[in-house]
């Protein structure tokens, strides 16, 4: 290989490649004055230093393709254009392999931990915003109850022990809404078909449930259909109850929304297509946007059963 | 129909198939070093198989959307010049590294193909498009990407019905997106991919 790093000496091609241009309505000149829309990903790289290459790669922009290797020729970046794509080849490989663990680093044992500590915060929250409505009530004439009472309370200007806690509360719920915040931004790279079936936060909850996507991936469609309602499920193995219609699949819209008579199918309709796309994100990965019609056009034949 | 330079039939243990030469990278089968070309995992296998005349003579420079795990593209990067192969999700861009690892002409992009833009810095002009986007829009795909090929190239593209609606009649998303790619194409020939794809058009293109 003619290219493993080179001295920092090389950086000199750079300086030979100085040009001036007005720099265009796109706004941002590369240092070599070349218009950005109109630079290769190597107009500012120094030859060799790959890292700086798989950036340019990454983030580089341009309205049209150019007679790039020929350009990188002429403008000194390489020597020859089989150079040029031994340089492509591997920064390419370079970026999307760094960029593939960077994507993947938001991986499912990480948004478990992320939608657990959601619940968490939630959880607590409101155990402490009731502590916090008791203890107001004891003192305050109007006092009221909930996280939005003790947010209320957390913004007096005091030292009271009390508002303190309430401040405890608000600081609780909002990093509950931070939490949340992240969970729907990592879930569709983590889960990105199971994701758009069941929206990023319930997908999060059934990934977390099962205790991952490939555990998830192998569940039978039955058992996703009750993950979240084990008590009910094990009641029902013993003989003491109904068996469970749904678990947390019970928080989506085709659930709920379906009437209470129909939730049964609905609910079944639901994990049979959640469970195909937990499949699918786990040993595929590609977005298959078939699903989701498929899983609309199930519940609108099973709400359509009513009007007959 | 003439294939392209680099791809011939075979004699495979069962039978006759499509080969190109090269690093084996999926398990397929393989003799004398031909790696077997199968036309039920490659819409443009299945093109090849139909005997579309796809203009393709090998060593085309080519820019190559969706390519997922990277199974065509390994065929097409065997008998093609510099390759450029886009595909959007991260996992299954993992294998396709591997297969770019040992083809020193095939350039991975982890890009949005709907995006061209993001990519115009890094691909050069191409000689063919081959598109296989699982996505909505797929006519408008081809069409974002036009400005890469060079006149007289061509487009092969191979239109997925259930991704653009799966409770219309295959026949009505095909006829919209040929007159969606009308706009800036000359359609040159279609043929459904069945019995190798269902539901699937394969569509040869030129720039108008």
């Amino acid at each position: 290989m003619p290219h493993r790093l080179t001295p920092r000496a090389l950086r000199f091609g750079a300086l030979v490649r100085e040009r001036i241009y007005e720099a265009a309505d796109y706004g941002r000149t590369m240092t070599d004055g070349t218009d950005a829309a109109e630079a290769g990903w190597f107009s500012d790289v120094d030859p060799g230093d790959v890292e700086a290459a798989g950036d340019a790669i990454v983030e580089g922009r341009a309205e049209r393709p150019r007679e790039w290797p020929r350009l990188a020729v002429e403008s000194g970046y390489v020597a020859s254009e089989a150079e040029y794509y031994d340089r492509l080849h591997e920064a390419a490989i370079y970026a999307a392999r760094r960029e593939v663990r960077e994507r993947e680093g938001a991986d499912d044992q990480q948004l478990i931990h992320a939608v657990r500590a959601m619940d968490d915060s939630a959880r607590v929250a409101n155990e402490l915003a009731e502590r916090v409505a008791e203890w107001a009530g004891s003192r305050i004439e109007d006092a009221d109850t909930g996280i939005e009472y003790a947010r209320e309370l957390a913004e007096r200007d005091d030292d009271d022990p009390l508002v303190s806690l309430a401040r405890r509360v608000r600081d609780l719920d909002d990093e509950r809404a931070s939490l949340r915040a992240h969970v729907e931004r990592a879930t569709p790279d983590v889960a990105p078909n199971l994701s758009a079936l069941a929206g990023p936060v319930l997908a999060a909850r059934l990934i977390a449930l099962a205790g991952g996507l490939e555990s998830l991936a192998k569940k039978p469609a039955g058992t996703v259909q009750v993950l979240g309602a084990e008590e009910a499920l094990f009641a029902h193995l013993r003989g003491r109850a109904p068996s469970p219609k749904h678990g947390v699949i019970f928080t989506h819209e085709a659930v709920n929304g379906t009437p209470p008579a129909n939730r049964g199918s609905a609910a079944r309709a639901l994990a049979g297509k959640l469970a195909i796309a937990a499949r699918v994100d786990h040993y595929s990965g590609e977005r298959k946007p078939e699903l989701d019609e498929q899983l609309a056009r199930r519940i609108e034949r099973i709400r359509a059963r009513d009007s007959e | 129909m003439t294939l392209p330079s680099g791809v011939e039939r075979q004699r495979f243990s069962d039978r006759e198939a499509l080969a190109t030469q090269g690093e084996p990278t999926y398990g397929e089968g393989t003799t004398d070093g031909w790696r077997r070309w199968d036309p039920h995992r490659s819409k443009l296998g299945a093109m090849l198989e139909r005997e579309m005349e796809t203009g393709l003579s090998g060593g085309e420079t080519v820019l190559y959307l969706g390519a997922a795990a990277g199974t065509t593209v390994s065929h097409v990067a065997d008998f093609a010049g510099p390759t450029y192969a886009v595909e959007f999700a991260a996992r299954p861009v993992r294998d396709l590294l591997d297969v770019a690892e040992s083809r020193e002409n095939l350039v991975p992009l982890l890009k949005d193909a709907r995006a061209p833009e993001t990519y115009a810095h890094v691909v050069e002009p191409v000689d063919a498009i081959v598109q296989d986007v699982a996505t909505r829009g797929q006519a408008d795909v081809a069409l974002t990407n036009r400005r890469f090929l060079r006149e007289g190239g061509r487009l092969l593209l191979a239109i997925k019905a259930r991704s653009e609606d799966v409770t219309r009649d295959p026949n009505d998303v095909f006829e919209d997106a040929l007159s969606t790619l009308e706009d800036g194409y000359e359609i040159l020939a279609t043929e459904r991919l069945e019995p190798f794809h269902d539901d699937h058009l394969g569509i040869v293109a030129t720039p108008k």
